[in-house]
């Protein structure tokens, strides 16, 4: 099962390396990873697509929430929203293909980014399957290049991914 | 005061006496700000010993332990001992120094990305840039690494932050958002686990290393309730070894009656471990007749994660344990017992009758001359286990052992910190003639701080585990195990460091050799030649399950 996962972390250093070094030891494999700060100073998030059964999220999630650093960890199975964004470059090579092309661009709600001779670059959004078959359109054609950015998601309605509701630890005695 | 001084003073709060360290250029501030504290700083003769010593001094005191190194060969030193603390669950916090912060990344002399190398091997670790963040530091350090599953953590400090000027607060509070270890176990589960245990006819209650501050609760709750008691390697001790309920160790040299009660029970109570493959076996045939396994533990990965868990409890042993305990009845488990007493005579843990001198006689003529009342370490490999078997732990906190990692050589170095954290006792090393030479230069470690650690080397001449297992399973080709031709004598050995030794070859001299150890005052270093070719058993080799045990040694006869 494809599964989309979404954790806040604090903004250190290394923070990143950590949770990815955490997947490559515990064998978990990443499909994408999508990083960046949020609104509030201090905090990052995270977004990353794994494959897995219910025992490897389980154990995903509870490994990452053994990070010191990590704020919280959200698997998405609740509706939910998922974005990707891709630039996708192909080659074109006259103009019945560039009129083709600019029509599955359209299809698609790519906008034109870069525009050259032999070549169209496109800007496309949405959920990953239609970033994928968006390139699978243009295929045909000779990609020249693609980058994805992996996909990001946010649960629906008024409910947010926050840090879990705690008060600075009052020392307690050792032993 | 600058950055090394204000390192100490957040250590002394933190109510740190003991450090195990070694100096060098990278760490020079701190050994200088240590000159005037008051802190008794061990010094080690490699660093992997500050670390095993710093994780047996947590071990055995329940204290945070604390190791120093330097930067780059220093700080690396430490990586076997921080994996065995992690892994074993010690708490420890790592000091060690870095290049100046200019020279991070240059590829300077003697640097390396300790951070990056411990992460694995940490529980958390920290670099810091500023000397105004060390005293915050500290106590994040410190809490993390006794608080929820203990472990080892690292803070790493370049040489010129311990020597920047120190204009920061010392804070009373840590402040973690990201940290709550949860530790009372959930009201609704232990109703559930106490029911469920009402409802077993053939329950066994197995207990580990997370269960060792959790003894008194352990014991009242096993008395309560008349269940049979299985502690793991590192739950020796959690429950008394000579109480009737304790049926001994689980796994590949545990006793046939563990095993067989885990193979047969219908219900698991698993306190505080984390079903490791050497407890397990085959993970698709362990406890196959086990409707239901309860688990408590304070680390929530370990629930689940490698045996189906129908009821689990996250939280720490001791106040899980205390509930239920609490709200446990007596169970009427006649039947269960007397299959478990018929085991148990058939299958007793047997001393082959040989005619040479054999590694559990000696344990057990230790445990016997000392009324099972030393603190004991150990090497790994077949005179560890043979301890597991034959010498029965009473009290908690008195057995210190690399689990986990399984690593040579912990056993003088755990020796030296269990020593440093209780003065008084006495404490044993059993160790191997291949695993003591991993670590044998703390000897002078011993020797400089007068420790009266006993080292008893049960010298087989062999890497005895190795040799075992090409024997059964290797054809006895016995490839690069034998010790014997180099290996040196011993007792010569210490008298280079200035330390007594003793010899014994023959039975017939064991119980002298035994009160020579035991009567001299400082330390010892003592050789039992054992038998060559000694067998550990019960085995169920690598990968097999409680069905596949040899019970006792497969040769017929051996030769002498
Ligand atoms: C650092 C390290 N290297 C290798 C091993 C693999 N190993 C496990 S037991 C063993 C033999 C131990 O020999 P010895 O210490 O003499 O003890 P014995 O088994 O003979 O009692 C070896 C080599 C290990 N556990 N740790």
């Amino acid at each position: 099962m494809r599964h989309i996962v979404s954790v806040l972390v604090e903004d250190h250093p290394r923070v990143l390396t950590r949770i990815t070094a955490l997947f490559a030891r515990r064998g978990f494999n990443i499909e994408s990873l999508a990083v960046g700060r949020t609104h509030q100073p201090g905090t990052s998030r995270i977004a990353f697509v794994v494959r897995g059964d219910d025992h490897t999220i389980e154990q995903v999630e509870k490994q990452l929430n053994r990070l010191v650093e990590v704020l919280k960890v959200t698997d998405h199975t609740e509706p939910h929203i998922e974005r990707e964004l891709a630039l996708v470059k192909v080659h074109v090579a006259g103009l019945e293909e560039r009129l083709e092309i600019r029509e599955i661009a359209a299809a698609y709600r790519a906008r034109t980014v870069d525009v050259a001779r032999r070549a169209l670059t496109f800007e496309v959004t949405g959920e990953p399957s239609k970033v994928e078959s968006f390139i699978e359109q243009l295929r045909p054609y000779g990609l020249l290049e693609t980058m994805r950015t992996g996909a990001v998601a946010m649960s629906r309605g008024v409910k947010a991914l926050k840090p879990r509701e705690k008060e600075a630890v009052r020392e307690k005695e050792a032993v | 005061m600058n950055g090394a001084q204000a390192l100490l003073q957040a250590l002394i709060q933190e109510g740190v006496e003991h450090v195990f360290g070694h100096p060098g250029g990278a760490i020079m501030p701190v050994y200088d700000a240590l000159y005037d504290a008051p802190i008794q700083h061990y010094l080690v003769r490699h660093e992997q010993a500050a670390a095993h010593a710093a994780a047996a001094y947590h071990r055995v005191s329940g204290r945070v332990g604390v190791c120093l190194a330097t930067s780059g060969p220093g700080a690396l030193n430490l990586v076997t001992g921080l994996a065995d603390a992690l892994m074993d669950s010690s708490a420890v916090v790592a000091i060690t120094g870095n290049v100046p912060r200019a020279l991070i990344g240059t590829d300077a002399f003697q640097e390396a990305d300790v951070t990056g190398a411990t992460m694995p091997v940490t529980k958390h670790n920290y670099l810091v840039t500023r000397a105004d963040d060390l005293p915050r530091i500290v106590k994040e350090a410190f809490y993390i690494a006794r608080t929820g599953r203990p472990g080892p953590v690292l803070i790493d400090i370049p040489k010129d932050v311990q020597l920047e000027a120190f204009t920061g607060a010392f804070p009373e509070r840590v402040h973690l958002p990201g940290y709550r270890p949860t530790e009372e176990g959930h009201p609704r589960q232990i109703e559930k686990a106490l029911a469920a245990l009402e409802e077993a006819e053939r329950p066994v209650l197995m207990v580990g290393g997370g269960a060792r501050h959790a003894h008194a609760e352990i014991r009242a709750f096993a008395e309560r309730t008349g269940i049979p008691v299985i502690p793991t390697l590192h739950g020796l001790g959690a429950f008394p070894g000579t109480h009737p309920q304790c049926l001994g160790m689980p796994g590949m040299h545990g006793t046939v009656a563990a095993n067989r009660a885990v193979q047969y029970c219908d219900l698991i109570l698993g306190i505080g471990l984390r079903f490791d493959d050497r407890v397990t076996g085959r993970l698709e045939r362990f406890a196959p007749h086990a409707r239901t396994i309860i688990h408590v533990d304070i680390d929530p990965a370990e629930v689940g994660k490698l045996v189906p868990t129908h009821i689990p409890v996250v939280g720490d042993a001791k106040q899980v344990t205390a509930e239920l305990a609490a709200g446990a009845r007596p169970l009427r488990l006649e039947g269960w017992w007397r299959t478990i007493r018929a085991w148990q005579e058939q299958y007793p843990l047997r001393i082959p009758e040989r005619p040479y001198l054999q590694t559990p006689e000696v344990i057990r003529a230790f445990w016997e001359a000392t009324g099972g009342e030393a603190i004991v370490t150990s090497g790994v490999g077949q005179h560890q286990m043979f301890v597991t078997q034959h010498y029965p732990f009473n009290k908690p906190r008195a057995w210190v052992t690399s689990g986990g990692l399984g690593t040579m050589g912990f056993g003088l170095p755990a020796a030296i910190g269990a020593q440093v954290a209780r003065p008084d006792a006495l404490v044993i090393d059993f160790d191997g003639d291949g695993s003591f030479q991993m670590t044998l230069q703390e000897l002078a470690t011993l020797v400089k701080y007068d420790l009266p650690v006993k080292v008893v080397i049960l010298n087989n001449g062999f890497l005895g585990m190795v040799r075992q297992w090409q024997e059964l399973f290797h054809a006895r080709r016995y490839s690069e195990v034998y010790l014997a031709d180099s290996n040196p004598d011993f007792a010569k050995l210490a008298a280079a460091y200035g330390i007594p030794g003793v010899r014994v070859e023959r039975r017939e001299d064991l119980a002298k050799g035994v009160d020579a150890v035991l009567g001299t005052d400082g330390p010892v270093v003592a050789e039992f030649r054992v038998h060559h070719e000694e067998g550990v058993f019960p085995m169920i080799p690598a990968g097999g399950s409680a069905e596949d045990m040899i019970v006792e040694d497969p040769r017929e006869e051996v030769k002498a």
